[in-house]
This record gives C-alpha cells, sequence and structure tokens, in this order.
C-alpha cells in the first residue's frame, strides 16, 4: 500500500541495506514497495545519504523499468509482450486489457485505480500469455481469462 | 509408512494454472477429515502442459494426476486418489510418464522429486554429495573435473566453464567473488526460475563449490525482479543452508567459508548481459563494460570473479559427485553434458525437457511438445531468446548443438525454444526485434543505441512498401554495423532474429505481404 513520503522511515530503509552506495538498486527497490515510485525527495534524500550525486542516483532511476517517477495504480497489471506469448496471441490480448479497461499500456487511469504495464517475459512461457497482478502470475490468458482477473480484484 | 504423502507444486507455472488453489482445497479436506496426510509444496517435474499436476506417494510409487482444476478435487476424493484410484485425470506412475521417462535428467533429477526447503529430502536424494567430494579432494581436483565434464555456460554464450574458473583460481586477489547469472529475460526460457524454485539447494551447493575451487568467500545471485516465487523460495533456502552449514563460516568442517547474497534486478533485459550485471550488483546503470579486462581478472568491485548462469553452477555438484567424464558421455562433439530445453510459445505440450545435446529440434517439437497449441502447421521457431534466429520448418532437423546451430547463424542459448504457427507475421517479429532491442539498450554504444531504432524505422518503411529495394539494402547494412560495431551482445546479436526472418520468410516482407496481414 502506497505511503506518505516520510524521511525518518526513508533513512530507516537506506540503514537497512547498510546505507552502502552498492544497495541502490536494492534500496531503490525498497521504496518501490513501500511508495510505489521513486519521488524527487527519495532521490534528494539517497543522494545525501550515500554521498552520491542526485544526477548519479537520478541516472539509476531513469535506467530501470521498475522504478517509476509517478505513482503506479493501487493495482498494478502487467501483460508479457514477449515472443513466447505473442506466438499466443498477447497482442490481441494487449488490445482487449486496453478496450476493456480504458488504460493503454504503460498508464495510469484517472482515479489511481489500476496501471497496465508491459513486461518482457515473465518465464512462463510455456502457458503463454501470461499476465501478473501484483506478484499473482496466471498463465494462457485469454480476454475471458483477463475479464475474471479484473473482476477477482475489484471484489476484494 | 505411516502417513501418506500428497504433492502439489509450489511453481510459477502450476501456480499461474491454479495450483495454490488445488492445495487450500487439498489441505482443507486433509484438515476436515482428520486424516494423517502431510501436502507437500514440491517443484515441478516441468510438464506444464500438465500442470497442476498432484500427485500422491502410494505403496506403488508415487501416482500422479493432471490436469487437476480446483473443481476435480471432489471427484478425486471419491475416487480414493489418496490410495492411487481411477480417474479420468490418473497420469499412472510419475516415473512412467513417457514424457519424463525418455529424458536425460542431471540437473534436474531432484526438481520435482523434493521438497525443495527440506534438508533431509536433498540429502536422502544425492545433495551434499558434490560438496563434500570437493571438499574431500581438494580445490585442484575440482578445477580438473569440471575441465574434463566439457561443461559450457548455459546463459546463452557457451564458454568452458572450467577455463573461466581456472583463470579466477589463477588471479591474484585478496577477495574473489562468484557471481550467479538469474536474470532469465530471454522470452521462452524458464529453467533458472523452475531450478530456483525446485531444488534451490543445488545452486547454493554448486555456488559453494565454485567458491571453494576458485578461493572466493562471496557469491551474488542476481534475480530478475519478474520472479517473486523464486525470490521468495531462494531467500528461504539461503536461509536453511546457513542452518545447515552449506553455507557461512567453516562449511562442513573444512574450514572454508562461504555465503551469498540474493540481489534483485531492476527490470533491465541487458542486465543478463555479464558486465552489466556486474555493474546492476554493484549498485549502478546496468551499462555494460568494455572486455577485456574480463570478469575473471577484473570483475566485481574489479575483483577476480566467476559469472555464471544458474543451470551451469546447478549442473556442478553432480558433475562433482559423479566425475567430469559421466557428464562428458552426453553429447556430440564439443556440446557436452545435457541441456534443459524449454518448449514454449504455440505448443501443445510445453515445459522443460532436459537431454543430452544433439537431440533434433523436430524430436523436441513434436515427440515432446506434440506440435502446436493451435494444432496449425509450424511455420517459424525461434532458439535461443529474442537475439536468436528463427528457423523455418526446413531447417527442424538440425541437432541442439553450439557448433551446428552457429554454422546456420543461430544460437542454442539459454535452450529457449518458441514455436510459432502459420498465423505469425514475420514482418512484424523482425520489427519487434529491433524495437525490443530499442527499448532495452544499455546506451552505451551507437551500433545498438541509434541502430535498433533506425532498424525499427527502416523495416516499417519496408513493410509499407516504401523504397523497398533501397531500404531493403540499407537495412542489411544496418544489420552489418550493428554485428560488427555493437559492444556485446545486445546489438550484435539482433540482426539475427532480423536476417533469419528475411532469409527464410521473404514472403511477409513483399509488397503483397500488407493484403495478408
Amino acid at each position: 500500500m502506497p505511503a506518505r513520503y516520510d524521511r525518518n522511515i526513508a533513512t530507516e530503509i537506506i540503514n537497512r541495506f547498510g546505507a552502502k552506495p552498492e544497495m541502490l538498486v536494492q534500496i531503490l527497490h525498497a521504496f518501490v514497495e513501500r511508495y510505489s515510485f521513486i519521488a524527487e525527495d527519495a532521490i534528494r534524500q539517497i543522494a545525501d545519504e550515500l554521498n552520491l550525486s542526485r544526477a548519479e542516483v537520478h541516472g539509476v532511476v531513469s535506467f530501470y523499468h521498475d522504478f517509476r517517477t509517478k505513482p503506479a495504480g493501487k493495482r498494478v497489471i502487467k501483460i508479457c509482450q514477449a515472443e513466447a506469448c505473442q506466438a499466443m496471441g498477447s497482442r490481441k490480448l494487449t488490445a482487449h486489457a486496453e478496450k476493456k479497461t480504458g488504460v493503454a499500456l504503460g498508464g495510469t487511469d484517472e482515479d489511481g485505480e489500476l496501471t497496465l504495464e508491459a513486461v518482457y517475459c515473465l518465464g512462463n512461457c510455456a502457458c503463454s500469455p501470461a499476465v501478473m497482478d501484483g506478484d499473482r502470475v496466471y498463465g494462457r490468458v485469454d480476454a475471458k481469462g483477463f475479464d475474471r482477473i479484473l473482476a477477482r480484484g475489484r471484489r476484494q | 509408512m505411516s502417513t501418506t504423502t500428497i504433492f502439489v507444486p509450489r511453481e510459477t507455472s502450476a501456480i499461474s494454472l491454479g495450483a495454490d488453489e488445488v492445495a487450500d482445497k487439498i489441505d482443507a479436506w486433509i484438515r476436515k477429515s482428520g486424516s494423517k496426510i502431510s501436502l507437500v509444496r514440491n517443484g515441478s517435474w516441468g510438464m506444464c502442459w500438465l500442470e497442476p499436476m498432484v500427485e500422491v506417494q502410494t505403496a506403488k510409487g508415487r501416482i500422479a494426476y493432471g490436469p487437476v482444476s480446483p473443481d476435480d478435487i471432489e471427484s478425486l476424493i471419491e475416487s480414493d486418489f489418496v490410495s492411487g484410484g481411477k480417474h479420468a485425470l490418473r497420469l499412472g506412475p510419475t516415473k512412467d510418464i513417457d514424457w519424463l521417462a525418455r529424458q536425460q535428467r542431471w540437473t534436474f533429477s531432484r526438481c520435482g522429486l523434493t521438497d525443495p526447503l527440506s534438508i533431509d529430502d536433498y540429502r536422502s536424494n544425492g545433495g551434499f554429495a558434490g560438496i563434500e567430494k570437493a571438499i574431500a579432494g581438494g580445490a585442484d581436483a575440482v578445477l580438473e573435473t569440471v575441465k574434463a565434464s566439457g561443461l559450457r555456460g548455459r546463459g546463452g554464450a557457451g564458454f568452458p566453464t572450467g577455463i573461466k574458473w581456472q583463470t579466477v583460481a589463477s588471479a591474484k586477489g585478496d577477495q574473489k567473488y562468484i557471481a550467479c547469472n538469474a536474470d532469465e529475460g530471454d522470452s521462452g526460457t524458464f529453467s533458472d526460475r523452475m531450478l530456483m524454485e525446485g531444488d534451490p539447494l543445488t545452486l547454493i551447493e554448486g555456488m559453494a563449490i565454485a567458491g571453494f575451487a576458485v578461493g572466493a568467500s562471496k557469491g551474488y545471485v542476481y534475480l530478475r525482479s519478474e520472479y517473486p516465487l523464486a525470490r521468495k523460495v531462494f531467500s528461504q533456502a539461503l536461509s536453511l543452508a546457513r542452518e545447515h552449514g552449506l553455507l557461512g563460516k567453516d562449511i562442513l568442517g573444512s574450514g572454508f567459508d562461504f555465503d551469498i547474497d540474493l540481489h534483485i534486478g531492476g527490470g533491465s533485459y541487458v542486465c543478463g548481459e555479464e558486465t552489466a550485471m556486474l555493474e546492476s550488483l554493484e549498485g549502478k546503470a546496468g551499462v555494460i563494460r568494455f572486455k577485456p579486462p574480463l570478469p575473471a581478472i577484473e570483475g566485481l568491485f574489479g575483483k577476480p570473479t566467476v559469472v555464471n548462469n544458474v543451470i551451469t553452477l546447478a549442473s556442478v555438484p553432480e558433475i562433482v559427485a559423479s566425475g567430469g567424464g559421466a557428464y562428458a558421455e552426453y553429447g556430440p562433439g564439443r556440446s557436452k553434458g545435457t541441456l534443459a530445453f524449454q518448449l514454449a510459445g504455440n505448443i501443445k505440450r510445453g515445459g522443460l525437457v532436459e537431454l543430452a545435446f544433439g537431440a533434433t529440434l523436430r524430436q523436441l517439437i513434436d515427440d515432446f511438445g506434440g506440435g502446436t497449441a493451435s494444432g496449425r502447421p509450424v511455420r517459424a521457431v525461434q532458439v535461443g531468446g529474442p537475439l536468436g534466429a528463427y528457423f523455418p520448418e526446413s531447417l527442424l532437423d538440425t541437432p541442439l548443438d553450439y557448433e551446428k546451430f552457429s554454422a546456420l547463424g543461430g544460437m542454442v542459448g539459454h535452450g529457449g525454444i518458441v514455436v510459432f504457427d502459420d498465423t505469425v507475421d514475420m514482418g512484424a517479429q523482425a520489427r519487434f526485434a529491433m524495437e525490443f532491442c530499442a527499448i532495452e539498450s544499455c546506451g552505451k554504444c551507437t551500433p545498438c543505441r541509434i541502430g535498433s531504432v533506425r532498424g525499427v524505422e527502416v523495416i516499417d518503411r519496408i513493410l509499407g512498401n516504401e523504397n523497398r529495394e533501397a531500404n531493403l539494402a540499407l537495412l542489411s547494412e544496418l544489420c552489418d554495423t550493428m554485428v560488427d560495431g555493437s559492444l556485446c551482445a545486445m546489438g550484435g546479436l539482433t540482426p539475427y532474429p532480423v536476417r533469419s526472418a528475411l532469409k527464410y520468410f521473404p514472403e511477409d516482407f513483399e509488397s503483397t505481404a500488407g493484403d495478408r496481414r
């Protein structure tokens, strides 16, 4: 659950990794887990506490797909766009998902409820196409299957 | 035997098809009935097409049922499946399932069989034999064994493992490292994940043996973030290994210290390239390094480092236990041993097939895979991930062998085989190869960074019938530039799928192709 940015908690996270620069990628993951994205405040504070420049931290944040700089929706659904899933209709599935949710791949809906993302391989290639909802992976997802995944989350 | 054991895989593909719900239902029934049955969440045997596959340990061995949906549990109970009773989903003894019986399981011998997080299971099925023999025989003997086995890097590059280890062992350095590459980004591959979820202790043992052999006290596993379950299982396995002396100080009383840290990647494909991975392990952007110096001389934090893929390292304990010669008996020429092939994409019976090198693509796709899932003819097969060539049906008799594939402009890579039926648009696939490179390029070298973007544009023009001949010539030149001028395999191999698509499926790039699309 995304939380409000808190400097003390941020320090706590950084210290959990020994405040070591070589742990930067792991620290950023911990920030995304807590806040869903890397805020400008976070970049500033991480740079200070790891004794790096803001440019260095920004460079790492912007390099990796996992480190968003804008809040994600409460729910992040990823649809695999790689070859094995393409062979089983992921392009069609993606078009269906975009139409069904009204969210374009890579975007978040206006209410901040749902983010739809591309992912390049979930390692579920014998059961394509694959979709990930949070940490849960689904296999052989067709249009109906996608609708069921979507509905499942709404009930919770 | 006093209690019955039921097995339901705790493995991503099985779970993606409902294994958790199946396990929950069985668990609820066990509790309600008060029977003395234990439920084990094993790894997967790799038969994804039969998942969720439920097994029962009976007096006559393990009996399998599958694919089981939560709705089947009631009728399974009525059929007394706990005693191996008759049921429409009954597959018979697991070990006799043809798909499994025809394999040559070396690295995956325990995967599916055991509880991945049981040290007792691990030990009683051959675990620890490798490290114990390594310690007893000494580091030099391990190096000789690995060299004699002919084991080559299973990440894709196929570099001889023994030579790499010897280089690190001979390099001067106060600190050396073992860096395990678990950034399994190739589409169509999942063997690293299956091993880390199904038999993680093997990887830990393999890394410890590598550390012992080269004199490294510290290991890192770089695991992709797209594998949350592998992360969970492997973390648990690390704790277990520390508790039981497979990691930590004075391993098994040898005086050798070794421990492993698990790092999670940032969702970047290029971090599967070894030097980009090292940069990422150092907390930086995954921008590749110039080579030389080789990581074996100056690797992680500038220290001599063994960089090996999960499957390479996980193959080692059994090689050390059984001897290099036993492994080298498998496979032709310089492609020794076995590879865990992964049948993926449009395939009827997909999953992991461990076989000696030398089997043909057709054997895998037809005999194991049963053809396409759609029932339509196979048209193209991409082997070795997104940087691997597309093969037409006419080349399916090619034996899976590093040299044979390379002679055809392809690569075995990490063993991923992605099947496409006759509805595939190879123009779109060629375009995607360039697009993927543009998305994932680290940006360090121009041929890859700019070449991929231009590649998409040129292919778009060809497919749009714009100045065709000139643009085809331009694409060919661009491919040459990328192959010859890129710093690593990302830009250097992206032209392979593009060129193979053009060579074997030219009709998809012809001026009339648009009408068919």
